[in-house]
């Protein structure tokens, strides 16, 4: 394990460490204590390396994610996991706005909250919150899931594309081109595995949740296109 | 882009230091708002008027007053600003006296507790340079700012005060300023500066003059007030909270048994006692969340 103090050592310095790490690296656990809300944590990292950040994150923490596994002890502020390719994000504690955007991939894992906006313009990435998320979640969400074990906040999946959202609570709305679907034997088959990755409670089963969609009136769906997503 | 803090302490336990860690907090928001800083510092017992005042020859002027009103009438000066400490009652004469006499000198803030105070330059020079550290009271808030709507000057630097022991900083840009201005104006709502933030200070004052408390005054703002705002406003006894509906500005809160702290990021809130156990949550938008040590 290498541990590395954030009051002695820059993040920029931090990063670099991660940065040179290859998976012919030998020392591939990290712990980076006194996080103190510091920004761009474990920030575009691209090997199989398991980075704990001990405390709050700040800004941006494991955005650009490639095959890392990055855990948060604490809350993450906004734009956690922000355009990930891959791997995996535990924050255990609440995410500030933004979480996953843009992420082509990966799984994000909240154990607490998300704020606004959470999931917007994800194209791929699975992203499962133990709490609620706040308003204009999955914004113009292109592919992926998002999974919410609380409640949703309103606009959730304005001008959605072909990203699923599955939600086990209430929602408070709907955006525009956002609805509500039939959830099919292959969907809860697929939830259930993604509960089983993103480690939920085995009492928690896919038939409690809804799913909704895409009704593809805003945009140019062809189902020649499916595959693309 | 810029920078807000606010401390309000739930007891005693850290009156003494509230300006120590105010200071903390608004030089690690150095980054968000570089140009010019403020706070706003509530303390004392509330008995007589405290105004404070920015310019030159206080003391002097202290001491003309004494004639002009017939009774002592103390300053004390913390680098460019000076806080006198007058009889109850006399504020609408002593405004009026020292715009004849001293035109110009500034009044930042008055009231009961409230000592305003609001200079250019980086966060951390200008907490020094009043003595921020050293001073104590049960809450404050505090401004680093990034100009956007208005020049850098230091009357265009937060926080705003425009109601006795009120004021307010902003993170954001209204976009209906100068309309809203007009309107207040109309209504007799005397506002200085070019400033959008003053203006939402202004609203404020407004509504709670026509009889809304600050949490119903701050309601009706989200009817009234188009554009992006995070608010931080203080009162006599205790300060607010509101973000625009679609929260476009950050905020993040740590509330313990001792204090409820209120920052635009976390790292601000990074230094302060016991906020390691501290519950940390993001303010909703569109919701007001008010504190107060009168309830």
């Amino acid at each position: 394990m290498n541990e590395v103090d954030l009051n002695e050592t820059s993040v920029r310095d931090f990063n670099g460490q991660l940065h040179a790490l290859d998976d012919q690296s030998n020392a591939l656990a990290w712990r980076a204590l006194n996080p103190a809300g510091r920004h761009c944590l474990a920030v575009g990292l691209d090997a199989p390396c398991e980075v704990t950040i001990a405390g709050h994150a700040g800004y941006y923490c494991a955005g650009m994610n490639s095959q890392a596994t990055v855990v948060v002890e604490g809350n993450a502020g906004v734009g956690c996991a922000e355009n990930m390719m891959s791997g995996h994000v535990h924050v255990k504690g609440d995410v500030s706005q933004s979480a996953g955007a843009t992420a082509h991939g990966g799984l994000l894992v909240v154990d607490g909250n998300a704020s606004a906006r959470c999931g917007i313009s994800m194209k791929g990435i699975d992203i499962v919150v133990k709490g609620s998320i706040g308003p204009m979640s999955a914004f113009m969400a292109q592919a992926g899931r998002l999974v919410v074990l609380g409640d949703a906040g309103d606009a959730l999946g304005d001008s959605i594309y072909e990203a699923q959202i599955f939600v086990r609570g209430d929602v408070k709305g709907l955006g525009a081109d956002c609805v509500e679907k039939v959830m099919r034997d292959e969907h809860a088959l697929a939830l259930r595995e993604l509960l089983k990755a993103a480690n939920v409670d085995d009492s928690i089963s896919p038939e409690e949740f809804r799913r909704f969609g895409s009704a593809r009136s805003l945009y140019n769906f062809h189902v020649d296109n499916a595959g693309a997503y | 882009m810029c920078g807000i803090v606010g401390l309000f302490l739930k007891n005693s336990k850290y009156e003494s230091q509230l300006g120590a860690l105010m200071a903390d907090m608004l030089s690690e928001m150095s980054d968000r708002g570089p140009d010019s800083a403020g706070f706003a510092i509530y303390g004392g017992t509330g008995e007589g008027l405290k105004m404070t005042l920015r310019g030159e020859n206080l003391m002097d002027v202290a001491q003309e007053l004494s004639l002009h009103l017939g009774e002592t009438v103390t300053c004390k000066l913390h680098g460019s600003h000076g806080v006198l400490s007058l009889p109850e009652g006399t504020a609408d004469d002593v405004r009026a006296w020292l715009a004849e006499n001293h035109p110009d000198i500034v009044v930042t803030g008055a009231g009961k507790r409230i000592e305003l105070y609001k200079e250019v330059g980086l966060p951390a020079d200008v907490a020094t340079a009043f003595g921020l550290a050293e001073m104590s009271g049960t809450h404050g808030i505090g401004h680093t700012r990034m100009a956007t709507e208005s020049r850098v000057t230091t009357d265009g630097a937060h926080p705003f005060s425009t109601g006795p022991d009120q004021c307010l900083v902003h993170n954001g840009s209204l976009s209906n300023h100068a309309s809203l201005r007009r309107v207040l104006k109309h209504q007799g709502v005397n506002i200085e500066t070019e400033n959008d933030s003053e203006v939402a200070a202004g609203y404020l004052t407004w509504k709670m003059h026509d009889g809304a408390s600050l949490a119903e005054a701050l309601k009706s703002g989200l009817e009234d007030l188009d554009g992006f705002f995070t608010f931080v406003v203080g009162t006599e006894d205790g300060f607010a909270v509101l973000r625009d509906p679609i929260s476009c500005k950050p905020a993040v809160m740590a509330e313990t048994d001792d204090y409820v702290a209120f920052a635009s990021e976390y790292r601000a809130l990074a230094g302060l006692p016991g906020v390691e156990d501290a519950h940390v949550f993001e303010p909703e938008p569109s919701r007001v969340y008010a504190w107060s040590h009168v309830n």
